[in-house]
Protein backbone atom coordinates (compact mmCIF):
# COMPACT_ATOMS: atom_id res chain seq x y z
CA UNK A 1 0.00 0.00 0.00
CA UNK A 2 1.43 3.41 -0.77
CA UNK A 3 0.12 5.08 2.45
CA UNK A 4 -1.03 4.19 5.85
CA UNK A 5 -4.60 5.33 5.17
CA UNK A 6 -5.18 2.58 2.56
CA UNK A 7 -4.20 0.30 4.81
CA UNK A 8 -6.65 1.35 7.67
CA UNK A 9 -9.66 1.46 5.16
CA UNK A 10 -8.01 -2.12 4.29
CA UNK A 11 -8.15 -3.42 7.65
CA UNK A 12 -11.38 -1.31 8.58
CA UNK A 13 -13.21 -3.54 6.38
CA UNK A 14 -11.52 -6.90 7.72
CA UNK A 15 -14.10 -5.56 10.83
CA UNK A 16 -16.78 -4.91 8.36
CA UNK A 17 -16.51 -8.73 6.88
CA UNK A 18 -15.92 -9.87 10.66
CA UNK A 19 -19.40 -8.37 10.51
CA UNK A 20 -18.83 -5.61 12.88
CA UNK A 21 -21.88 -3.29 13.87
CA UNK A 22 -19.52 -0.83 15.53
CA UNK A 23 -15.98 -0.06 14.86
CA UNK A 24 -13.95 2.54 16.42
CA UNK A 25 -10.88 3.60 14.63
CA UNK A 26 -8.18 6.21 16.90
CA UNK A 27 -5.80 8.09 14.87
CA UNK A 28 -2.94 9.61 16.95
CA UNK A 29 0.20 11.74 15.62
CA UNK A 30 2.28 13.29 18.01
CA UNK A 31 5.29 15.53 17.20
CA UNK A 32 5.64 17.99 19.93
CA UNK A 33 4.96 15.30 23.19
CA UNK A 34 6.76 12.89 21.90
CA UNK A 35 7.53 11.16 18.16
CA UNK A 36 4.96 8.82 17.39
CA UNK A 37 2.27 7.65 14.83
CA UNK A 38 -0.17 5.57 15.15
CA UNK A 39 -3.54 3.88 14.55
CA UNK A 40 -5.76 1.44 16.75
CA UNK A 41 -8.82 -0.19 14.90
CA UNK A 42 -11.30 -1.89 17.78
CA UNK A 43 -14.54 -3.47 16.72
CA UNK A 44 -17.45 -5.71 18.07
CA UNK A 45 -17.09 -8.04 15.20
CA UNK A 46 -17.18 -11.97 15.13
CA UNK A 47 -13.39 -12.47 16.53
CA UNK A 48 -10.35 -14.31 16.51
CA UNK A 49 -9.35 -17.46 18.58
CA UNK A 50 -5.78 -17.25 19.44
CA UNK A 51 -4.49 -19.85 16.76
CA UNK A 52 -5.78 -17.75 14.66
CA UNK A 53 -4.52 -15.01 16.05
CA UNK A 54 -1.13 -16.61 16.61
CA UNK A 55 -1.19 -17.36 12.66
CA UNK A 56 -2.40 -13.85 11.47
CA UNK A 57 1.14 -12.53 11.20
CA UNK A 58 3.01 -15.43 9.20
CA UNK A 59 2.86 -15.22 5.65
CA UNK A 60 4.10 -18.27 5.29
CA UNK A 61 1.53 -20.25 7.26
CA UNK A 62 -1.63 -18.45 6.77
CA UNK A 63 -1.76 -19.05 3.13
CA UNK A 64 -4.84 -20.94 3.29
CA UNK A 65 -6.15 -19.96 6.48
CA UNK A 66 -6.34 -15.84 6.18
CA UNK A 67 -8.04 -15.71 2.61
CA UNK A 68 -10.07 -12.86 3.72
CA UNK A 69 -7.46 -11.08 6.05
CA UNK A 70 -4.57 -11.30 2.76
CA UNK A 71 -1.06 -10.15 3.07
CA UNK A 72 -1.67 -6.44 4.44
CA UNK A 73 -1.27 -7.11 8.09
CA UNK A 74 2.13 -9.04 8.39
CA UNK A 75 3.82 -6.63 5.34
CA UNK A 76 2.63 -3.49 7.85
CA UNK A 77 3.85 -4.95 11.02
CA UNK A 78 7.42 -5.25 8.92
CA UNK A 79 7.06 -1.69 7.83
CA UNK A 80 6.10 -0.65 11.36
CA UNK A 81 8.95 -2.38 13.16
CA UNK A 82 11.18 -1.19 10.52
CA UNK A 83 10.28 2.41 11.29
CA UNK A 84 10.88 1.79 15.64
CA UNK A 85 7.07 0.69 16.17
CA UNK A 86 5.13 -2.32 16.69
CA UNK A 87 2.00 -3.76 16.44
CA UNK A 88 -0.16 -5.20 18.65
CA UNK A 89 -3.32 -7.28 18.42
CA UNK A 90 -5.96 -8.80 20.54
CA UNK A 91 -9.24 -10.63 19.67
CA UNK A 92 -11.73 -12.82 21.75
CA UNK A 93 -14.15 -15.22 19.70
CA UNK A 94 -17.52 -13.32 19.89
CA UNK A 95 -16.44 -10.34 21.77
CA UNK A 96 -14.32 -8.23 18.94
CA UNK A 97 -10.96 -7.23 17.51
CA UNK A 98 -8.73 -4.60 18.94
CA UNK A 99 -5.59 -3.84 16.25
CA UNK A 100 -3.21 -1.32 16.52
CA UNK A 101 0.47 -0.26 14.71
CA UNK A 102 2.92 2.37 16.05
CA UNK A 103 5.35 4.28 14.07
CA UNK A 104 8.08 6.84 15.18
CA UNK A 105 6.96 10.05 13.37
CA UNK A 106 10.22 10.85 11.98
CA UNK A 107 11.58 8.08 10.88
CA UNK A 108 12.70 8.20 7.42
CA UNK A 109 10.89 4.65 6.26
CA UNK A 110 7.71 5.86 7.50
CA UNK A 111 4.51 5.67 4.33
CA UNK A 112 2.90 8.61 4.58
CA UNK A 113 0.03 8.57 6.56
CA UNK A 114 -2.09 9.93 3.17
CA UNK A 115 -5.57 10.78 2.66
CA UNK A 116 -7.53 9.76 5.78
CA UNK A 117 -10.38 12.03 5.26
CA UNK A 118 -11.01 9.95 1.57
CA UNK A 119 -10.89 6.72 3.96
CA UNK A 120 -13.49 7.82 6.50
CA UNK A 121 -15.26 8.89 3.98
CA UNK A 122 -15.29 4.91 2.77
CA UNK A 123 -17.29 3.75 5.74
CA UNK A 124 -20.00 6.52 5.53
CA UNK A 125 -20.25 5.79 1.51
CA UNK A 126 -20.37 1.90 1.56
CA UNK A 127 -21.20 1.12 5.00
CA UNK A 128 -23.67 3.77 6.42
CA UNK A 129 -25.05 1.08 8.43
CA UNK A 130 -22.20 0.71 10.98
CA UNK A 131 -21.73 2.66 13.78
CA UNK A 132 -17.80 3.85 12.95
CA UNK A 133 -16.58 6.29 15.37
CA UNK A 134 -13.82 8.34 14.40
CA UNK A 135 -11.13 10.21 16.70
CA UNK A 136 -8.08 11.77 15.36
CA UNK A 137 -5.31 13.31 18.13
CA UNK A 138 -2.93 15.32 17.30
CA UNK A 139 -0.95 16.78 20.15
CA UNK A 140 -2.89 18.08 22.37
CA UNK A 141 -5.80 19.05 20.15
CA UNK A 142 -8.67 16.23 19.49
CA UNK A 143 -11.88 15.53 17.22
CA UNK A 144 -14.29 13.16 17.40
CA UNK A 145 -17.09 12.22 15.15
CA UNK A 146 -19.21 8.99 15.33
CA UNK A 147 -22.09 7.95 12.69
CA UNK A 148 -24.58 8.57 15.27
CA UNK A 149 -23.89 11.88 15.97
CA UNK A 150 -24.09 12.29 11.88
CA UNK A 151 -27.30 10.49 11.57
CA UNK A 152 -28.99 12.87 13.72
CA UNK A 153 -27.89 16.29 12.09
CA UNK A 154 -28.70 14.80 8.84
CA UNK A 155 -31.94 12.55 10.13
CA UNK A 156 -34.61 11.14 6.89
CA UNK A 157 -31.50 12.41 4.30
CA UNK A 158 -29.26 9.38 4.11
CA UNK A 159 -25.81 10.16 5.15
CA UNK A 160 -24.36 7.88 1.67
CA UNK A 161 -26.53 10.85 -0.68
CA UNK A 162 -23.59 11.99 -2.82
CA UNK A 163 -24.59 15.65 -1.64
CA UNK A 164 -24.24 14.75 1.61
CA UNK A 165 -20.87 12.81 1.25
CA UNK A 166 -19.50 15.83 -0.34
CA UNK A 167 -20.04 17.81 2.34
CA UNK A 168 -19.08 15.52 5.01
CA UNK A 169 -15.67 15.93 3.32
CA UNK A 170 -14.69 19.29 3.58
CA UNK A 171 -16.26 19.15 6.97
CA UNK A 172 -13.81 16.44 7.88
CA UNK A 173 -10.83 18.19 5.80
CA UNK A 174 -12.03 21.71 7.71
CA UNK A 175 -11.04 20.04 10.70
CA UNK A 176 -8.58 18.05 9.95
CA UNK A 177 -6.83 21.59 9.57
CA UNK A 178 -7.61 23.22 12.57
CA UNK A 179 -6.34 20.00 14.42
CA UNK A 180 -2.79 20.33 12.61
CA UNK A 181 -2.72 24.15 13.00
CA UNK A 182 -0.92 25.21 10.33
CA UNK A 183 1.48 22.79 11.02
CA UNK A 184 2.74 20.13 8.56
CA UNK A 185 1.83 16.50 10.06
CA UNK A 186 1.66 13.96 7.66
CA UNK B 1 -7.05 18.31 25.34
CA UNK B 2 -9.02 20.79 23.57
CA UNK B 3 -12.20 18.88 21.30
CA UNK B 4 -13.05 20.48 17.68
CA UNK B 5 -16.07 19.70 16.31
CA UNK B 6 -18.95 21.93 14.80
CA UNK B 7 -21.93 20.48 13.71
CA UNK B 8 -24.01 23.44 12.72
CA UNK B 9 -22.36 23.63 9.25
CA UNK B 10 -23.48 20.45 8.38
CA UNK B 11 -27.13 21.28 9.35
CA UNK B 12 -27.39 23.75 6.33
CA UNK B 13 -25.74 21.10 4.05
CA UNK B 14 -28.67 19.13 5.73
CA UNK B 15 -31.32 21.31 4.78
CA UNK B 16 -30.17 22.00 0.79
CA UNK B 17 -29.28 17.74 0.21
CA UNK B 18 -33.48 17.66 1.90
CA UNK B 19 -34.82 20.13 -0.69
CA UNK B 20 -32.77 18.71 -4.03
CA UNK B 21 -34.43 14.89 -2.21
CA UNK B 22 -37.79 16.17 -2.09
CA UNK B 23 -37.76 17.71 -5.92
CA UNK B 24 -37.12 14.29 -7.05
CA UNK B 25 -38.98 10.86 -6.29
CA UNK B 26 -39.02 6.64 -7.02
CA UNK B 27 -36.71 4.44 -5.98
CA UNK B 28 -32.63 3.77 -6.67
CA UNK B 29 -33.29 3.02 -10.59
CA UNK B 30 -29.57 1.87 -10.62
CA UNK B 31 -27.40 -0.16 -8.24
CA UNK B 32 -23.69 0.43 -8.16
CA UNK B 33 -21.75 -2.39 -6.54
CA UNK B 34 -17.66 -1.16 -5.72
CA UNK B 35 -15.29 -3.54 -4.61
CA UNK B 36 -12.76 -2.67 -1.11
CA UNK B 37 -10.96 -5.75 -0.97
CA UNK B 38 -7.02 -5.51 -0.27
CA UNK B 39 -6.56 -5.99 -4.09
CA UNK B 40 -8.82 -3.33 -5.07
CA UNK B 41 -7.81 -0.79 -2.52
CA UNK B 42 -4.14 -1.56 -2.91
CA UNK B 43 -5.13 -0.68 -6.95
CA UNK B 44 -7.00 1.98 -5.96
CA UNK B 45 -10.45 1.43 -5.51
CA UNK B 46 -11.31 4.19 -2.88
CA UNK B 47 -10.29 6.58 -5.67
CA UNK B 48 -12.47 5.20 -8.26
CA UNK B 49 -15.34 4.97 -5.48
CA UNK B 50 -14.53 9.15 -4.77
CA UNK B 51 -14.72 9.72 -8.48
CA UNK B 52 -18.15 8.49 -8.71
CA UNK B 53 -19.52 10.25 -5.86
CA UNK B 54 -18.72 13.30 -6.97
CA UNK B 55 -19.42 12.46 -10.77
CA UNK B 56 -23.03 11.45 -9.52
CA UNK B 57 -23.06 14.85 -7.95
CA UNK B 58 -21.91 17.39 -10.45
CA UNK B 59 -25.05 16.08 -12.35
CA UNK B 60 -27.40 15.51 -9.71
CA UNK B 61 -28.40 12.22 -10.29
CA UNK B 62 -29.45 10.82 -6.71
CA UNK B 63 -31.31 7.65 -8.10
CA UNK B 64 -28.57 5.44 -7.54
CA UNK B 65 -27.60 3.11 -4.58
CA UNK B 66 -24.08 2.36 -3.79
CA UNK B 67 -22.76 -0.86 -2.07
CA UNK B 68 -19.70 -2.66 -1.32
CA UNK B 69 -19.56 -5.58 -3.24
CA UNK B 70 -17.05 -7.46 -1.63
CA UNK B 71 -14.31 -9.21 -3.41
CA UNK B 72 -15.46 -10.76 -6.75
CA UNK B 73 -12.24 -13.12 -7.14
CA UNK B 74 -11.69 -10.86 -10.47
CA UNK B 75 -8.43 -10.18 -8.35
CA UNK B 76 -6.44 -9.45 -11.62
CA UNK B 77 -9.03 -7.25 -12.94
CA UNK B 78 -9.34 -5.02 -9.74
CA UNK B 79 -10.44 -2.36 -9.34
CA UNK B 80 -14.08 -3.56 -10.38
CA UNK B 81 -16.98 -2.47 -10.35
CA UNK B 82 -20.63 -3.59 -11.54
CA UNK B 83 -22.91 -1.48 -12.65
CA UNK B 84 -26.92 -3.20 -12.04
CA UNK B 85 -29.03 -1.46 -14.52
CA UNK B 86 -31.94 -2.56 -16.65
CA UNK B 87 -32.10 -5.82 -15.53
CA UNK B 88 -28.35 -6.22 -16.50
CA UNK B 89 -25.57 -6.51 -14.12
CA UNK B 90 -21.99 -5.09 -15.98
CA UNK B 91 -19.03 -5.45 -14.54
CA UNK B 92 -16.13 -3.57 -15.52
CA UNK B 93 -12.52 -3.98 -14.93
CA UNK B 94 -9.27 -2.37 -14.13
CA UNK B 95 -11.16 0.90 -13.59
CA UNK B 96 -9.69 4.18 -12.72
CA UNK B 97 -11.57 7.37 -11.47
CA UNK B 98 -11.34 8.88 -15.21
CA UNK B 99 -12.79 5.80 -16.59
CA UNK B 100 -15.37 5.32 -14.02
CA UNK B 101 -16.87 9.44 -14.20
CA UNK B 102 -17.35 8.35 -18.00
CA UNK B 103 -19.08 4.75 -16.68
CA UNK B 104 -21.42 7.40 -14.40
CA UNK B 105 -22.50 9.92 -17.27
CA UNK B 106 -22.83 7.11 -19.88
CA UNK B 107 -24.00 4.02 -18.53
CA UNK B 108 -25.46 4.81 -14.96
CA UNK B 109 -27.20 7.61 -16.07
CA UNK B 110 -28.11 7.43 -19.92
CA UNK B 111 -27.57 3.75 -20.22
CA UNK B 112 -25.10 3.44 -22.59
CA UNK B 113 -22.63 0.58 -21.86
CA UNK B 114 -19.17 1.00 -22.50
CA UNK B 115 -18.26 -1.97 -24.21
CA UNK B 116 -14.68 -1.86 -24.82
CA UNK B 117 -14.42 -2.09 -20.52
CA UNK B 118 -17.16 -4.53 -19.58
CA UNK B 119 -15.22 -8.06 -18.42
CA UNK B 120 -18.88 -9.56 -17.66
CA UNK B 121 -22.34 -8.92 -18.43
CA UNK B 122 -25.16 -10.90 -17.36
CA UNK B 123 -28.92 -10.93 -16.47
CA UNK B 124 -30.34 -9.96 -13.43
Amino acid sequence: MKELSLNILDILENSVHAGATRIHLTLQEYLETKDFLGFRIEDNGIGMDQAMVDSLFDPFTTTSTTKTVGLGLPLLKQEAEMCHGGCELESQPGVGTKVSFWFQHTHIDRPPLGDIVSTVLMMYAIHSDIEFIFTHEVDNNSFEISTSELKEVFQDVPINNPKILQGLETFLLENKNQLYGGKHYG
Amino acid sequence: MAKINSLDELRKLRDQAKESMTARSGEAKVRIRASMGTVGIAGGAREVLKAIIDELEKRNFHEVEIIEGGSMGLDKEEPVIVVERDGFQTTYGKVQPEMARQIVAQHVINGQIISEWVIARNKQ
